[in-house]
This record gives C-alpha cells, structure tokens and sequence, in this order.
C-alpha cells in the first residue's frame, strides 16, 4: 500500500486513537482512508451537531426530517414534496463551471434517491465585487453557465435564487443549490440497507478518480496550492444524469428498489457506511466488481473516489435482472458489487481477499468536536459607528442603489436557466419573490431562499433570524404560508474561536424564529472552511434559509404588480436600523451600525395578519421590504407594474430621525400592498386587530415615483429606475443592454 | 386521433407535450421510446424539446440517426404531420427533413424568455387557427436557436412560403432586441413545402394553459388543436 502512504488525510490523532479504540487493533490504509472520509467535516458534522440540536424538526406536515438524503413534507393527497440544500463552494472556486454544475448534479440525485422526481432548483450564489474584480466576475460567469447546462440540460427547471456580492467571497465564492422533488407518499424509498441477502447494486457512471478526497478538500481552508487540486472537483455529465433519473424512478416502479442512496461526499465508502448503519445491518462488497474508468485505481481510490452521476441500489435479492434490464434500456451502466448481510460490518473485499473490515456505525458516526466560541471584538465596535451625513440628492443616490449589482435585476442570470420546463412554473423568477409551482394535486407551493451576509457579520444572531424572516415574508407576499425549512450554514474556520461564535449565534438565531414561528427544519448543511490562506480572511458568516410555502387554491396566490389608480399601503414599522444596509455600504462605504432586529412576538402575528389578509383577498399586489428598504421596494414594484406612484412619507409608520432612514432602512416586517381605495380600511382593520401598523401612503399614478415629505420631494422617472435597475448587471458583465 | 410523442434519451419536454395533449385537449397520445418504436397506428408525431443524446457533438444530430426516424420519414412522406419542437426542430434539420441549421445565439448564451412571434404563414395544418400577421406569446428556452439558411436556400423557403413564424415585437414590428437569438431573419420556425413538417424553437406546449402564462394566454394550444382537426 505504498500509493496510501502518499495520499495525504486529515484525520486528526484523536480521531486515529478512537478508531483505534474501537478497533482493538491498528487500521490499515484503507480502513484510515475511508474513516478519513467519512469523518471530515464535510460528511460528519463533527463540529455542528450539538449546535444544531436547537432546531426544531417536528411539525404537521413533516414526514422526514434532517439526516436523510432530503426532507419530506406532507403536501396532502398522498402526494409529498422533497426538498434539501447544499453547496459546492470548495470546487467552485477553482473550477467554477465544473465545481457549479456537480453541484446540481450532486442534489438532483439526492431528490432522486428518496423516490421523488426533482421539479425544480433554487440557487443561491455568492461572489466577490464583479464591479472591482476581473476574478469574480470570472467565477460568476461561469458558476452561472455551469448551472444552466447542467439543470437545463437534465430538464428540471431552475425556479429562483439569489446572488449577493461582498468583497469577502472573492476568494470563495459560494454556490449553494436548493432542489425540490414531488412523489407519493407510498413510492418513498429511504437509504436504509434492512434486509440481509439484498443485492448492492452500483448504478451510473464509472468509477475514476475525479473527485478524490472531495470531501476531505471541501474540509479545509483553500491554500495557494488548491489551483493545483482540479483532480478533486468532479467531471460533469448531465446527460448521464438524465439517464440516471429516468432509468431510477422506472426501476423504483418495479416495486424491488428497497433502498437508494446517491455517492455524493465521501464516495462508495459514506454511501455503505449510511445504508448500513440506517439499516442496521451491514454490507460486503467486491471491489473487483466496481466498474472503473482508469485500470489501475487502488483500493483507497475506489473507495473514496467521488465521481458524478453514480446511485447505490439495494434491491430485494431474486430481482437484479428485472431492475439492471431497465438500467441497460438507458444505456446506464449497473453491477452488483455486494450483498447486505446481518453483521453490521462493512467489509470490503478485492476476490476473496479482505481489505478492511469494520463496523458500520462506527464509520457513520465521527467523534464529535466540541468547538470553543469568543465574541469578536468588532462586534461591539461597529455597532456604534457614527451615522453618515444625510446626503442632498436622494434621487440620484435612490438610481446609485438600484444599480448595485445587490439589488439590480438579476435577469442576466435567470435568463440563462430553464424556468419552464416541467409546466409548473406558475410564478416565475423576475415575477415575484418566491417562484410558485403547481403541485399534481392542485395545491401550489412557493419556495424561495435568503441570506445576508452583511447583516450576519455586524449581528449573526438577528442576521440569521432575519434571513429567515426575510424568507418567510417571500412566500408570504404571494400567498403562501411557510409550513418548513432548510438551511445551510457556511463559516469559515470552525477551529476559530470567533469564527465558532458567529456560528453558534447564527443556529441560535434560525432556531429561535422557527421555534417562534413553529416552522420545522426539515433538513440542512454545514460548510466550514470557506476561508483561504492566501488573504488570510474567512468569509462573511452565511447562513442561507430556504421557506417552503402551501396554498390551497390558485385564488390566493398574489403578485407585486399595481394597477393605476390603486392605493399604496405599507404593513409595518420602518426603524433607523441601516447597519449592514446596501445604503450604508455601498452609498457611503460604512460597515457598521445597528442591524435589523427581529421581533418574534410581532412576527408571530404578522405572519397570522397577512395570510388572513391574503386568504380573504383584499391585497391585489404585494411585496416584501428587505435590501435598499422601502425606496428600493416602491422602485421595483413600479418598475415591474409600469407605472409610477406618489408616496407621502409622512405616512409611513417610523421611528426614524431622518427621510434618507425611512427611504433605505432595511428593518424586518414590512410590506407593500396594492389594494383598492374600497378594501384600504378593511385590510387596516385586520392588521389593528393584530396590532400590526398599517397606513395608507399614497397611491400608483403617472410616470415617475414621487417621494414628498412636506420639506423635500423626490422625483424620479419610472423609466430612468428601470434603466438603472435592469441594465447594471449586464453591462458590468460586458453583454450590450 | 393518435399522437405520438418520441421520447429520445435525453428529451425533457415529452411528458410536458404528452400532459398538454391528453389532459388539456383529452386526445390519446402516448409517450415512444426511440428504440423500440413503430408508428403505424399513429396519426401524427411531435418530437419534444430537450437534450436529445446531451446535446453531445451537435443538437439534435445524433437523435437524427435514431431507429424511429426512419418511422418519422415515413409519416412524412405519407403526409402525416410532424411537429419538431425546439430540440425536435433540432433533429428534423439534422435529419435533413427540414433545410438550414441551427447554430448558437448569437449572445452564446442560452435564453430562456418569453418572446412575440408573428404567423407569416397560417396555410399549414399547424396555423391554420391562426390569422395571418397575428402576433403570439409563448416561450423560448434554448442555446441553439439561431436559423440560418444560405441566400439560396432562404430564396427557396421565400418562395414556397415555409416561414412560418418570425420574432417580433409585441405589436407585429422587427427590432434588434426582439430577435432572442440572432435568427437570420428573425425566423422562429419553418415548414416543408408540403407544409406537414413543422419545427418551431418557440414551445408552444408551455403556452397551452393560461395558470402558466404571465399574460394568462394559451397561445400555443391553436397549434396542437390544428393537428387534431385532421382528424384520423
């Protein structure tokens, strides 16, 4: 075993001593590599799982919590909806095409193997200035393509996203991907190996040895010599795919599927390790019998090797030919490697030789690392950063915002994504928040995935909480209401005490909401070490919150579009709370501030506020307040509808000292809505009754966007808003507009 | 009335085609796998869009050496309709049942829009529930949409009226942006001469239900329901 000697691992001396301990005897290589794996951050949690116990799984519709391939939601019917997040940050940044597009590839199968179809894909991305920097834009071009032609190519339509730009992900930018399945309840197949004497089936591509220790690279910091790691991102092949997802959901029909699990991190090695300690059972397999791409792969390397496209089926013992003739229709590749059997041991053997031989369960579970978290000190700093000067052009600063890359129109991006095929797209990216998709029994849900890295840096704990706040009021805009959560949480270096802390307040923040709001996580992902050698610098901390919503009946779904003539009303407070604020930033370069603070008590009866006043129908056009606040909102809303407003400011519930506060504010709980001049008092009843501000504050008129507050009025062209708003992102990225 | 709807490895609007023609119009249509196909029985054939073979060395040229297209060639020859898809507009071009080619955008990028498309021709068994001149909205979701023919061969397609759709703007006009892709002549779709081949890269199946629209308009469904008028 002299080539295992040269593949480096990460696996600390403790960790060596528990297996060790477990063992009662030295591991070999192999046992080392595979543990190596499957005990990286990456596939473990070593370091999250205590934390992430705070978040509540439980809930009415909850089939399926965290810990499997995805969660599984009751949508009613006998119909469920599948869901899971995840990232390929490490390989995206160094290969961002490939290290994008194996990233859709990776979650697609995920949907996959819980027996769902995938139906659609969220993304959310990450990158460095693309005003500044030549290197980001590189990486979000090609991020971008990387994801349209994988999703687009293997036709499941990708619905929505988000993209946000700070300096701090220009050396790891973050490519995180959301997808969604629909199935029957009864057609669900769990990555459990339980009966003893099933067949383990490899099915899909070939085993190479892209993507070797994938999952030990995306569990450390990025150093100068990653350039040199391509051979870790992975190959992709969505045609592959394609094939892998037909011939799959026609052999899960045959009813001889009894368990699934994609490769993904950690190889064959994770995949076996899982179904067997899922099952509790164990399994051996003949790597022989592993087909390879290259002749003269080691052990260590089949084992660990984390090439694309690739599913392991367990199928019921008897069946291998009804179910491989269905993969050779595809022309997908499939051999039985192995069999389960009732030792619970993973063995591995090459012929009859045993390579390593060692208990399922131990590998599945790494030994847990209790982090030690301190409060950075810049916390405290930054929060009391003097306010800027209120500048005199509110006008030409309100153009300046909407054409931050931030906050501009990101139809450069989606334009390039299938957002149609599958016909479910009821709601479609640039239309509304959260896309609404129509489900086979009629209902609809809306999904929609947030973060805010600015807030989360100057206030982890309510950045995070209101990254999930700011989710919520997506799929509550148009109808919905959020019945579950996913989430991914993406540091830096977890071994660093500030970095830790920032974590733990994140999960505090996410955990506490949904507690609050009684909304279950249904599943996530924690990506450390998204930091690099080179600068020095971690990323921003990132949580990502992804709601799903439900509707009953197409009647309640709303849009953000306004008719002339309609009243303007706004749902909330506005706060001076500009820390973090695009306005702040990016307007007058401040890093600092008080962040938008989240309420839970108000939230509570906001969210039971807007969806009785969506349910009865008063709101012709709604939208949610987050990034540039109120003016950014109205800016948008006008441009989408086509037609101007006259907003009176002295209307707006505040408690702000300034117009530049109430204009650009990005506090929480806040809507627009459109109604008639006839529903305007009812809505403002509903929302006293809940003890939620609401107030008329003008009205859609004209052509241009009037703002007045009895000493200065700002005026603004729909048309030069628009221009701004939707010709930025195309012209930083050299296309003509 | 029986369509058949061919699925090649890789299509991904088959079953959006087949769930238009049987739950939106009730017609019998099934899905067809390219290897085990014969379409006797079958009063028409849709190709649907996707990435036929993973779009891998050209669109569509691979799916256009399929065993079922010599079962299409012969609805074509019989005069049965043939309606090619986006991707399907693809194979029928590589398969030489349509003339020009298909090249990349011109922004080499794909797009996905929704765009205006004028009928130039409303003489086919596929238009003929259209006005002349009408403008209608459905969607494009594709890399390689840009039609090209040579000079010689565009004067042919002139001459035998088989432009059967063009982009527009919205009221009937050409402008630069109203061309997603670059198309020579803004071309969106053609016919044969007989006019019972079709290849649009527009997709009408995803313009078939107002729920799906953002202008609530089910302009693409006129084109299935031509087909079904043949009757068969």
């Amino acid at each position: 075993m002299k080539r295992a000697k040269q593949l480096k691992l990460n696996l600390t001396e403790e960790e060596v001593d528990h297996l060790r301990r477990e063992l009662g005897r030295e591991p070999n290589d192999l046992e080392l590599a595979m543990a190596d794996a499957e005990w990286s951050e990456h596939c473990s949690y070593k370091s999250s799982k205590p934390l992430l116990k705070l978040l509540p799984t439980q809930g009415k519709h909850v089939i399926l919590g965290p810990g499997y391939d995805a969660g599984v939601v009751d949508v009613g019917d006998g119909y469920v909806l599948t869901a899971h997040i995840e990232s390929h940050n490490h390989p995206s940044a160094i290969d961002p095409y490939g290290g994008a597009a194996t990233g859709v590839g990776g979650i697609l199968r995920d949907i996959l193997c819980m027996g769902t179809r995938p139906i659609a894909l969220l993304d959310v991305l990450r990158f460095g200035s693309i005003s500044t920097s030549s290197h980001s834009k590189w990486l979000f071009k090609h991020v971008v393509r990387g994801i349209s032609d994988y999703g687009n190519c293997v036709g499941v339509p990708t619905v929505g996203g988000e993209v946000e730009f700070d300096e701090s992900f220009e050396r790891n930018c973050l490519v995180d991907v959301v997808c969604f399945g629909v199935g029957k309840r009864s057609d669900l197949v769990l990555a459990e190996a339980r009966y003893p004497g099933d067949s383990i089936m490899l099915v899909g591509g070939l085993t190479g040895r892209d993507g070797l220790h994938g999952s030990s690279f995306a569990s450390a910091v990025l150093t100068e010599k990653s350039e040199q790691e391509r051979s870790a991102v992975q190959i992709p092949d969505p045609f592959a795919e394609k094939m892998i997802i037909e011939a799959t959901l026609e052999a899960i029909a045959t009813g001889r599927v009894r368990g699934l699990k994609d490769l993904g991190g950690g190889g064959l090695s994770c995949a076996l390790s899982e179904v067997a300690a899922k099952g509790s059972t164990g399994v051996e397999v003949d790597l022989t019998k592993v087909p390879l791409r290259e002749e003269d792969m080691h052990p260590i390397e089949i084992m660990i090797s984390e090439s694309q496209e690739r599913m392991l089926f367990i199928v019921q013992g008897g069946y291998e030919e009804e179910v491989a003739k269905i993969f050779r229709k595809y022309g997908v590749r499939c051999a039985v490697i192995g069999k389960v059997t009732d030792d619970k041991h993973m063995t591995i053997k090459r012929g009859e030789e045993v390579l390593a031989r060692i208990r399922a369960d131990l590998l599945a579970n790494a030994p847990i690392i209790y982090r030690s978290a301190k409060k950075p000190q810049y916390i405290d700093e930054l929060r009391k950063a003097p306010k800027p000067e209120e500048p005199r052009d509110l006008a030409q600063r309100l153009l300046q915002l909407l054409s931050l890359p931030n906050i501009a129109s990101k139809q450069w991006v989606y334009e390039q994504y299938d957002h149609e095929v599958g016909l479910k797209t009821v709601f479609k990216p640039g239309q509304t928040g959260a896309a609404v998709l129509r489900l086979p029994n009629g209902k609809f849900i809306a999904v929609r995935a947030d973060g805010n890295s600015k807030h989360c840096f100057l206030d982890p704990y309510n950045g995070a909480a209101g990254v999930f706040a700011e989710a919520c009021r997506n799929v509550l805009a148009v109808g919905t209401e959020p019945i579950a959560m996913l989430d991914h949480l993406q540091f830096g270096d977890p071994s660093n005490p500030e970095v830790f802390w920032t974590f733990s307040e994140c999960v505090r923040g996410i955990a506490d909401y949904a507690k609050s709001l009684n909304i279950p996580c249904i599943g996530g992902k924690v990506s450390f070490y998204n930091e690099d050698r080179v600068s020095g610098k971690a990323i921003k901390p990132t949580p990502v919150v992804a709601v799903i919503g439900l509707a009953e009946s197409f009647d309640v779904l709303t849009k953000c579009y306004f008719d002339a003539g309609m009243r303007v009303l706004v749902v909330g407070e506005t706060r001076s709370e500009l820390g973090g604020s695009e306005y702040y930033e990016s307007i007058h370069g401040l890093v600092g501030g008080v962040v938008p603070q989240v309420d839970f008590d108000y939230e509570k009866r906001l969210h039971r506020c807007m969806l009785k006043i969506m349910n009865l129908r008063l709101a012709k056009a709604v939208e949610d307040v987050s990034k540039g606040g109120l003016a950014a909102a109205l800016a948008e809303v006008c441009i989408k509808s086509g037609v101007g407003m006259v907003i009176d400011l002295k209307e707006v519930p505040h408690r702000c000292e300034r117009v530049d506060e109430i204009l650009f504010s990005e506090t929480h709980g806040r809507f627009i809505i459109g109604a008639d001049r006839r529903d305007e008092s009812r809505i403002k009843r509903i929302c006293a009754s809940f003890n939620i501000p609401c107030e008329t504050i003008g009205e859609a008129k004209g052509d241009d966007l009037v703002f007045e507050s009895g000493v200065r009025r700002i005026e603004v062209k729909v048309e030069e808003l628009e221009r701004a708003w939707r010709s930025a992102i195309p012209r930083l990225m050299g296309d003509e507009v | 009335m029986r369509i058949a709807v061919i699925v090649f490895p890789g299509s991904n609007c088959d079953r959006d085609v087949h769930h238009v023609l049987t739950n939106v119009l009730g017609v019998e249509a099934d899905l067809v796998w390219h290897a085990e196909g014969d379409l006797r029985g079958y009063d028409g054939v849709i190709l649907p869009g996707g990435f036929s073979y993973g779009d891998y060395l050209r669109a569509g040229v691979i799916a256009a050496f399929s065993p079922i297209m010599r079962e299409v060639r012969r609805m074509v020859e019989e005069g049965k309709p043939v309606l090619g898809i986006c991707n399907g507009f693809q194979i029928l071009v590589e398969a030489g049942l349509l003339p020009g080619a298909l090249m990349r955008n011109v922004g080499l990028k794909f797009v996905c829009k929704w765009v205006n498309l004028r009928v130039e021709n409303n003489e086919t068994i596929f238009t003929r529930r259209y006005a002349k001149g009408q403008v209608l909205r459905m969607p494009i979701a594709h890399n390689e949409g840009r039609y090209y023919i040579d000079p010689a061969g565009l004067k042919e397609l002139k001459e035998h009226n088989q432009i059967v759709f063009r982009y527009t703007e919205p009221d009937g006009t050409f402008s630069e942006r109203s061309n997603p892709n670059g198309s020579l002549e803004a071309i969106a779709g053609i016919c044969n001469r007989r006019g019972n081949v079709l290849g649009l890269m527009p997709h009408p199946e995803r313009a078939s239900e107002a729920i799906l629209s953002p202008y609530g308009t089910v302009d693409g469904l006129e084109i299935f329901r031509s087909i079904l008028e043949l009757g068969g």
